[in-house]
């Protein structure tokens, strides 16, 4: 192993791990939302866009991450809309985890009885109040596991940005390797890196589960 | 005579092709503790879901002071801050501690100053004998506990008419007297109550006037002492036998 050579690049991989992470969390933010608003519009049973939720679950579920990144980094474009890389990988992130999001919310809400929403109602809380106070707060604990889980994924699939030429972990490592032939040392940086940036989203993952298993337990 | 609270008038309600409910009529008045009796099955809880609008009906009308309750309203929500309902599965909040299950609807729903719902809420918890469990979760206490909780959830929203269904089905047989008698206590303060329960004691002692449901219809209507003492029906007679036991043959 040349210690000389890791220590020389570590800044670059310091640098790609800053994009990756600003991407990745912007686009699991992203995720959430449009997870939260699929769920909403599911639960609501609103017309059409309900429809298009479905449409858009199955597409997003059920085709690779780097297709999406190309469709938007080459395909917009074409349709006259500008994109940068970086706009490029949060939307291609956030369009994937979407629908991971809104599948584990759904599965959330899904495992909380009927009886508890009509307790809700027969208080006076209205629909949104009972998805507010009563069902999500439930929900998001049962979906815990699967949300972290989620997050995990994501932060993962970051690494075929390089594709669209951002310069993520990945596409330093992959560069570097081209560039100097150093391929056990690249790859050794790339695996510490990543583990440095999940581990600690696994256990925050793990204490948050905990703090937060309270449903299915005594109503 | 008192005023009326709750009309039903010729309620039908159907499950795909049974008839749970046919033809219903109730009239409920102020300060009236009735108690709904009847062999499983025969609609008695269904029959307290529709008075809350939980259920769609197929037929007849439910009326709060005159109020039209149907799952249809625009203003069911407001409504149902008028009625308080009991589960039989206690049915609290498990992401709530006791105090915020008890408050998040007077301060949500009816908008109450926090502060005086809280005092309102540890009040009512103090004559039910939980002063020391406001901060615990539903997962923390017993069952006889949390349905206590859950008949304070209902009676801080000072609702006008409390329905309870079988609210000590769930409950070990020592829970089941903590329970009972801080019901017993509400009909003492005069509130309106419709209860549904299986406990032929609490019903004589809490009731002024007992129900009898068999089929979907009210198959006798009378005094706690009439019904349970002298019943005029066949049916409602061999309903009251299931709850005596004798040896055929003694020695």
């Amino acid at each position: 192993m040349n210690w000389e050579f890791i220590v020389k690049y570590l800044p670059l991989y310091q640098k790609a791990a800053v994009l990756t992470l600003k991407i990745g969390i912007a686009g699991i933010i992203l995720s959430f939302l449009i997870g939260l608003f699929c769920v909403a519009v599911q639960n609501y049973r609103i017309p059409i866009l309900r429809q298009i939720v479905v449409v858009y679950i199955e597409i997003s579920r059920n085709t690779p991450l780097l297709i999406q990144l190309f469709f938007i980094y080459y395909g917009l474009p074409k349709i006259g809309i500008r994109t940068d890389p970086e706009a490029c990988g949060i939307a291609g992130l956030a369009f994937l985890g979407g629908s991971y999001m809104a599948e584990a919310f759904r599965s959330g809400i899904e495992a909380i009885d009927l009886i508890q929403f009509e307790s809700a109602y027969s208080l006076g809380l209205t629909r949104r109040q009972t998805l507010m106070y009563v069902v999500l707060p439930q929900a998001v604990s049962i979906s815990m596991p699967a949300l972290v889980a989620n997050v995990i994924f994501l932060l993962k699939e970051t690494s075929v940005f390089s594709a669209v030429s951002l310069m993520d972990l990945m596409f330093t490592a992959k560069d570097l390797i081209g560039l100097y032939y150093q391929t056990t040392e690249c790859l050794f940086l790339l695996v510490v890196f990543y583990l440095l940036i999940l581990l600690p989203v696994s256990l925050a993952g793990r204490l948050l589960e905990r703090r937060l298993r309270y449903a299915g337990f005594g109503t | 005579m008192a005023d009326t609270i709750l009309e039903v008038r010729h309620l039908m309600k159907q499950f795909d092709d049974l008839m749970v409910l046919k033809d219903i009529n109730l009239t409920v008045h102020e300060g009236e503790v009735i108690v709904i009796v009847g062999p499983s099955g025969c609609g008695k809880s269904t029959f307290l879901r529709c008075i809350n609008a939980l259920e769609d009906i197929q037929g007849g009308e439910i009326r709060l002071n005159g109020e039209l309750v149907s799952k249809e309203s625009k203003n069911l929500a407001v409504i149902r801050q008028k009625i308080g309902m009991v589960f039989q599965s206690y049915e609290l909040f498990p992401h709530l501690n006791v105090l915020d299950n008890i408050t998040l609807a007077p301060v949500k729903v009816q908008k109450r100053p926090k502060e005086e719902v809280r005092e309102e809420a540890l009040a009512l918890l103090s004559r039910v004998g939980l002063s020391d469990k406001a901060e615990s979760f539903p997962r923390q206490l017993s069952g006889g506990q949390k349905q206590r909780v859950a008949i304070v959830r209902a009676l801080c929203m000072k609702p006008e008419i409390l329905l309870f269904d079988e609210v000590t089905a769930a409950l070990d047989p020592e829970m089941v007297r903590e329970v009972l008698d801080v019901i017993l206590r509400l009909a003492d303060q005069g509130k309106t109550m419709l209860i549904v329960t299986h406990e032929m004691q609490f019903a004589r002692a809490v009731a002024d006037r007992v129900i009898f449901l068999e089929d979907g219809v009210i198959k006798e209507e009378g005094k706690p002492e009439q019904f349970f003492d002298a019943p005029q029906t066949e049916r409602a007679k061999e309903f009251l036998k299931t709850f005596t036991f004798e040896r055929k043959h003694k020695e």
